[in-house]
């Protein structure tokens, strides 16, 4: 019931909603001019590399610590000092460090947590969160027990308890093994394939191309936003690599003139990177052209962009031009 | 105290419960405090023969025991806020719907009743003492009605104005031990008084434990507010781990 009078009132709105955010510490500038939306349901991927102002941004929109310019809604609410805890009732934030009271039980902090969020039936909430995190067996285990995996888990659940409309994970997975963190991506996708809008901090690349439906690139400043395949695509020109067992004798009469070829260039030993314009287009042709020259065509491939290289890139980008 | 909410400061109150249960320093500095204060008034009482009983009646030895109410809750309040920094757990709690002052009077309520317990039951234990192995006459020069009364009445008065300096300063404090040792020589003025009430330097009397009453109501309200308004939330998670 409660869910719903909330979701009638959030309805058609963003879930998160920042318009030239900024805060600073004195004379030193956390993050400016930060402006994105996110739609409700979304799993929105906030990057960047460290000391970027992720954390502080999370802070800010989890009303922790005020911006010291711009404004935001969060959950439908206008981030201001008096909404606080109007915003933090419909909200849950889980830090990079799980802050679990080692000498509780996970049930007892999980009804700690209950109690500040006020939760109604605390125990049904409280099973149905251990649930989730599949961690029925360990509820009375002290957490200080706990691998560190685990009290990632039990973190997760008690920001669950709450039945938050926006989750904020602060690098959910730092310090993780590869095992712990497949566990926690598997969650996350879990809740977002559930409905739950989440905001998720990382630095861990293929975290965030695995699990996000749109990402932005922080570095003091929003460098770029968008879905990662938009992102590479705006960032990389398109190319096929050309693989052949010996070199070609004049690759730039086999390439020169071809339909949809913008350029192209040798990336070793008998491999060229060739830009084109359209995939589909150009690969057949470059294909006839390679074959009617005599090559032994090994392959000829589409040349492939990770998030990491988006990512590099205008990292790089900000270092050459002193930005960060 | 309008518009806050119960059900968080007893969520706050029972966690803090369950963790001085299962801390074992806390709970080795909660016994040793009135192990002395029960043992120096138990020997200078011991020490005393029938025929002195009359010196007895010039001094107010139970007013020694208000060192308890004063000393036990500086430490376990100076953990307060300074703890949970340190162990990582403000955040997540201040990340909820929670006020400060919904945090502050959890963790403060707490200590009251933890301190008032201890003090109270250790109280009982001297007096029963007192009454059982002390030589005949001194029981009667030394338990007095106005002293115990004194003492009923000005133990949770000493232990909230020790518990509100205690969390003013541990919203300050960067580390644990100096919290505490700062809270527990904040608190050694209202001890230093204590004695020189029960040594009869201050002449004890009904007009004086009125004003002294009063005084610490007062302060009481103060050092509330003080804790409250020094308790800044953005300053703790900013320089938080």
């Amino acid at each position: 019931m409660e869910r719903s009078l909330r979701s009638e009132v959030a309805d058609g709105r963003p879930a998160l909603s920042v318009h030239g955010l900024g805060r600073r510490f004195a004379d030193r500038v956390a993050f400016e001019d930060v402006s994105f939306e996110v739609a409700r349901g979304e799993i929105f991927g906030f990057l960047g590399p460290n000391g970027a102002g992720k954390t502080t941004t999370v802070r800010t929109l989890g009303t922790l610590i005020a911006p010291t310019s711009g404004t935001a809604t969060v959950a439908g609410i206008p981030l201001e000092a008096e909404n606080g805890v109007a915003i933090r009732e419909r909200i849950a934030i889980m830090p990079e460090t799980p802050g679990l009271y080692q000498r509780l039980s996970v049930t007892e902090n999980l009804e700690c947590f209950a109690d500040l969020y006020e939760v109604p039936e605390p125990r049904d909430r409280i099973e149905r969160a251990l649930r989730a995190v599949d961690l029925m067996e360990r509820a009375h285990d002290p957490c200080g027990t706990l691998s560190k995996g685990l009290r990632q888990r039990v973190a997760l659940a008690r920001a669950l308890l709450s039945d938050p409309e926006v989750l904020f994970l602060d690098e959910p997975t730092a310090g993780l093994d590869p095992v712990a963190s497949r566990d926690v991506h598997e969650l996350i996708a879990t809740l977002g394939r559930s409905g739950v809008t989440i905001f998720l901090t990382t630095h861990r690349l293929e975290e965030a191309e695995r699990l996000c439906d749109r990402v932005a690139i922080l570095n003091r400043t929003l460098r770029t936003i968008g879905r990662p395949g938009e992102l590479r695509d705006q960032l990389f020109a398109k190319a096929l690599t050309v693989r052949t067992i010996a070199p070609l004798a004049e690759p730039e009469s086999v390439f020169a003139g071809l339909p949809a070829v913008e350029g192209w260039r040798q990336d070793g030993t008998g491999v060229y990177v060739v830009a084109v314009s359209d995939i589909e287009f150009a690969g057949p042709a470059i294909t006839r052209a390679l074959v009617a020259a005599g090559a032994d065509v090994v392959t000829v491939s589409e040349s492939s962009h990770s998030l990491e290289d988006v990512y590099l890139e205008l990292i790089d980008e900000d270092r050459e031009t002193g930005r960060a | 105290m309008r518009g806050l909410s119960r059900r968080r400061i007893r969520g706050i109150m029972r966690k803090e419960l369950r963790e001085y249960r299962r801390n074992p320093s806390l709970v080795a500095g909660m016994a040793i405090i009135p192990l002395v204060f029960l043992a120096q008034p138990l020997i200078s009482v011991f020490a005393v023969s029938s025929s002195a009983s009359a010196t007895l009646r010039q001094h107010h030895e139970l007013l020694y025991m208000l060192g308890i109410p004063a000393l036990v809750p500086a430490t376990l309040a100076a953990y307060a806020v300074v703890g949970e920094r340190q162990q990582g757990t403000l955040e997540p709690v201040l990340g909820t719907p929670i006020r400060r002052q919904e945090l502050l009077l959890g963790k403060a309520l707490a200590v009251f009743v933890s301190s008032v317990a201890i003090a109270y039951i250790v109280f009982g234990i001297f007096l029963a003492l007192v009454a059982l192995f002390a030589h005949p006459g001194i029981p009667s020069s030394l338990i007095r009605g106005p002293d115990v009364l004194a003492q009923v009445i000005f133990t949770p008065l000493v232990a909230a104005w020790s518990i509100w300096l205690a969390i003013a300063i541990s919203t300050r404090a960067s580390d644990i031990r100096v919290a505490q040792q700062l809270s527990a020589l904040a608190s050694l003025p209202i001890v230093a008084l204590a004695v020189l009430i029960a040594v009869d330097v201050i002449h004890a009397t009904v007009g004086l434990a009125f004003v002294l009453g009063a005084t610490l109501l007062v302060a009481n309200r103060l050092g509330w507010r003080l804790a409250s308004a020094l308790f800044d939330r953005e300053r703790l998670i900013a320089s938080a781990k």
